[in-house]
């Protein structure tokens, strides 16, 4: 893909110049970067070492199964597509204003940037739905006493100490501890504890990665309007901003692989 | 040449394309990916809902694709493909500890779980005699 070719016989490591052919800010963006893949990978990790120790956890595909405005109706993966969807869209538009930026066209690189900052508040609002969705949604939960060993039926919501995403319990069963619900309603087991903590880390991390990228792509906004790079010569602060987006879009890449599909 | 060179540390600029075509490649790259991710998503959904080979031969294949997205990103939009071999490799040789990170830690996760359902391998898995004896409500693991 290298287009350039590589004037024959560079010494890259006899000094003088960067061994990586990359100015200071852009390679420390590189190993920032890095860390926070570290990070990240770390937390997601953690996360999969709990999941496989457990018997049972809860399903992707029964817990995100809610769309804004269409009520009880069931459409697993369908509103977290959006959200990805709206990532993808928005670091497409940030590598255009880096190209944009490449030719020095300053106009262009204002209008991509403000695409890219309003996708990633489309994200982040997605994303408070989301949360909120789960924080309140109230479901029944089958829950036995620790004293008293006595069974009653509680209305959990998803939170960091409650998780009513366990397996399902039938009517008969019900009945038989002298318990009744309405027809048609589902009731549950408490499921495994730890998912809200790991999910609300983990995409809240995310979230304030999403965050502090929409600030940054603010300020380079700005400094775009103020001419500020026109006057430097070049557009490298949107090309490390760029790193920073892009990297935000590719842990989501994973943040929806581990807890979404798999 | 178009693209202006932002320090005396480097020696030459990547070349910048003058057309956009290659960025928008990538993009579809990227939704078609995705969108098989949602199709087989959906059907380990509908009709593989229980543990089995075929479902986690679905989970590996979303996993691969999910690994081939962070390479076109990684490479196309972050540029990392048009840089010199020095810098992908200060990147891509770190990120290499992962390997040993994913299987280290989920192997012992798994561990964990038998080392917990055979009291430490003095009985048969508990959990899967659980089921068959008690099948009645019964509050699972809580952790």
């Amino acid at each position: 893909m290298s287009t350039t070719a590589i004037p024959a016989g560079t010494k890259w490591w006899s000094g003088g110049k960067s061994p990586f052919n990359l100015s200071y800010g852009k390679l420390m963006m590189w190993y920032f970067l890095m860390s926070d893949a570290f990070t990240f990978g770390a937390f997601l990790i953690s996360y999969g070492t709990i999941r496989f120790s457990a018997n049972y956890w809860a399903d992707p595909n029964h817990v995100f199964s809610s769309f804004p405005g269409m009520g009880h109706a069931n459409l697993p993966l369908a509103f977290v597509s959006v959200m990805t969807f709206i990532l993808i869209m928005s670091s497409v538009t940030m590598v255009l204003a880096v190209h944009a930026g490449h030719h020095m066209q300053k106009k262009k690189v204002e209008t991509y940037m403000l695409w890219t900052i309003l996708g990633g508040i489309l994200f982040l609002l997605c994303q408070a739905w989301e949360w909120t969705h789960l924080l309140t949604g109230e479901h029944s939960v089958l829950v036995q006493n620790a004293e008293t060993g006595k069974y009653t039926i509680e209305q959990w919501a998803q939170t960091t100490i409650q998780n009513p995403w366990g397996p399902a319990v039938e009517h008969e069963q019900l009945a038989s501890l002298g318990l009744s619900v309405p027809e048609g309603e589902h009731v549950y087991l408490p499921g495994p504890k730890a998912f809200g903590g790991y999910f609300y880390g983990i995409t809240g991390f995310h979230g304030f990665h999403v965050f502090s990228g929409v600030v940054i792509n603010i300020v380079m906004y700005i400094k775009t309007k103020l001419g500020h790079f026109e006057q430097r010569g070049h557009y490298e602060m949107i090309e490390k901003a760029g790193l920073y987006w892009h990297f935000v879009d590719l842990v989501w890449v994973f943040v929806f692989l581990c807890f979404y599909l798999l | 040449m178009s693209h202006a060179v932002s320090s005396s540390e480097i020696s030459f600029a990547p070349q910048a394309g003058t057309s956009t075509k290659h960025i928008w490649k990538v993009f579809w790259i990227l939704l078609g990916i995705t969108a098989i991710e949602l199709g087989l998503g959906l059907l380990m959904y509908g009709y593989f809902n229980e543990p089995s080979f075929a479902r986690n031969l679905i989970k590996g294949v979303i996993i691969i694709l999910s690994l081939a997205k962070a390479f076109y990103i990684t490479a196309s939009f972050m540029h990392l493909g048009e840089e010199i071999k020095n810098m992908i490799m200060t990147i891509v040789v770190p990120l290499m500890l992962f390997i040993w990170f994913i299987i280290a830690f989920l192997y012992e996760g798994g561990s964990w779980k038998e080392m917990r359902n055979t009291n430490a391998g003095s009985t048969k898995d508990q959990s899967k005699i659980e089921k068959v004896e008690k099948p009645a409500a019964k509050p699972g693991h809580e952790k």
